[in-house]
């Protein structure tokens, strides 16, 4: 094995597979955004399990490629939860993990409104090696990535992040806007972001036949995201803003696909991101792991 | 390799502890209460809401889409024959088939969230629409426990589930 730091990721990668294809799996209707949030939390008792990953290019240095799997659960029906590992592969570098994230979503009010309010916490251990770009925050800029492998990694990141969710749907569209407040909890100041989303099906109408190339399986949009500086320095200033189309396939065989083609819109931003993600709702998981402590059958 | 085990074993400890999950007091009048309460939420669809036409009720398709989607999103929770499951009432009494579908529609829309139905607006309003046409196509199961006797509604009459082509 020429990687030995991958080693443990490889093993939940391949374990979270074999587990993807347990029955019991629920057709999902999936949001395309790799970044930006909606306000539609995880049914309760469901859980999806996601990998994704992010083709970068990188001005200086080598390209990279880095990838995530999720585990998303859906404790209530007004809380999820979410447990992601990350690593990734810089080009004629290394390959290597760089940490995992613990994230909740936190549906504030009991009705549909017309804006939907959801609170974002999640907590980050992650080392300086970090190329994911799941969110955009402070001054984070292209140039950040080109510290090699053996030397960003001995960085460690504990970061709380925080975000307010506003969310709404109109005529079959989905508008979301995420506003983001990061902080490492060393002595470092509070940095913010923006993720901004819009997206609507192909067809409103569900189609009376099972279909995976109905249009209603497809869902279309775009996602604008980007840092918006820190408590000393806030603005646009160094800072890396990104516009993505993005599409996500919703199979009925319980399978989602999504892709998205990512361009950065300044000289701080990696020119071209392209993330592709795959991800199974395994319905009732809850149950069944009840069921393996004794639970009611 | 221990923070791992520590993930695990904290990952187990939340799903045993969820409340989605079903709970080990299984007394049968307890489930009845629970979906009692859960059929009160009809009620509380406001007067605008249930005033609202099925755009969708006469369309042919309606109910062979509406059951396909049902199949997709709902049977984990109301069953395969719609007849309650283990998180979620029969939607084949009457306090659900003899309500105006805006009722049902708003339900759908709203979900009720504190007591374990998530918010289905994610599906788009035609889609709802179409569920909505396929529930009200079932009628009243025989047997429905939660309901005092009474006769058959005419335009529910139907006690099987039609069966569209796939």
């Amino acid at each position: 094995m020429p990687f030995p730091a991958f080693r443990p990721f490889l093993k939940l990668f391949i374990l979270s597979v074999l587990f993807a294809f347990l029955p019991g799996a629920a057709p999902a209707q999936e949001n395309p955004y790799f970044v930006a949030y909606d306000h539609f939390l995880e049914e309760p008792g469901n859980l999806e399990i996601e990998y994704f990953s992010t083709f970068g290019t990188q001005r200086g240095s080598n390209d990279f490629h880095a990838y995530w799997m999720e585990f998303e659960y859906g404790a209530t029906a007004w809380w999820t939860t979410e447990f992601y590992l990350d690593g990734q592969t810089t080009f004629g570098d290394s390959t290597l993990f760089t940490g995992l994230r613990w994230e909740n979503r936190f549906r504030v009010l009991k009705r549909e409104h017309f804006i939907n309010p959801v609170l974002y916490v999640e907590y980050e251990r992650k080392s300086g090696a970090d190329k994911i770009l799941k969110e955009g925050e402070g001054h984070d800029v292209e140039s950040d990535f080109l510290t090699p492998n053996a030397e960003a990694r001995r960085e460690h990141i504990n970061e709380i992040e925080l975000k307010l969710i506003l969310s709404s749907n109109f005529k079959g569209w989905n508008f979301t806007e995420n506003t983001l407040a990061a902080k490492d909890l060393s002595n470092s100041p509070w940095e913010f972001g923006y993720a901004i989303g819009a997206s609507r099906p192909l067809a409103l109408k569900a189609s009376p036949k099972r279909c995976s190339f109905c249009r209603q399986n497809f869902i279309a949009g775009a996602e604008l995201y980007g840092g918006l500086g820190d408590r000393h320095s806030f603005g646009l200033h160094d800072t890396s803003h990104y516009f993505a189309p993005v599409v996500a396939w919703n199979l009925p065989s319980d399978w989602t696909l999504r892709l998205s083609a990512g361009f950065g819109l300044n000289d701080n931003s990696h020119r071209f991101l392209l993330r592709w993600g795959v991800s199974r709702e395994i319905a009732g998981f809850g149950s069944i792991v009840s069921r393996l402590f004794g639970g009611r059958r | 390799m221990r923070k791992y085990l520590l993930a695990i074993v904290a990952t187990v400890a939340l799903v045993c502890a969820s409340p989605a999950l079903p709970q080990r007091d299984t007394a049968t009048t307890r489930k009845y209460d629970k979906d009692a309460l859960v059929y009160a939420e009809l009620a509380k669809a406001p007067q605008k809401a249930r005033a609202k036409r099925n755009p969708l009720e006469k369309y042919p398709d309606a109910v062979a889409a509406g059951r396909i989607l049902f199949e997709q999103h709902c049977t984990e929770c109301h069953g395969d024959l719609v007849e309650g499951g283990k998180k979620g009432p029969s939607l084949r009494v009457e306090e659900v088939q003899n309500v105006e579908p805006g009722a049902i529609f708003w339900i759908l829309t709203n979900g009720v969230v504190w007591r374990g139905m998530p918010v289905w607006s994610k599906l788009p309003e035609p889609q709802r629409w179409q569920l909505v046409t396929y529930i009200k196509s079932l009628g009243v199961a025989e047997g429905t426990p939660l309901s005092t006797p009474s006769p058959k509604s005419p335009s529910h009459a139907a006690t099987e589930p039609p069966s569209p082509p796939r």
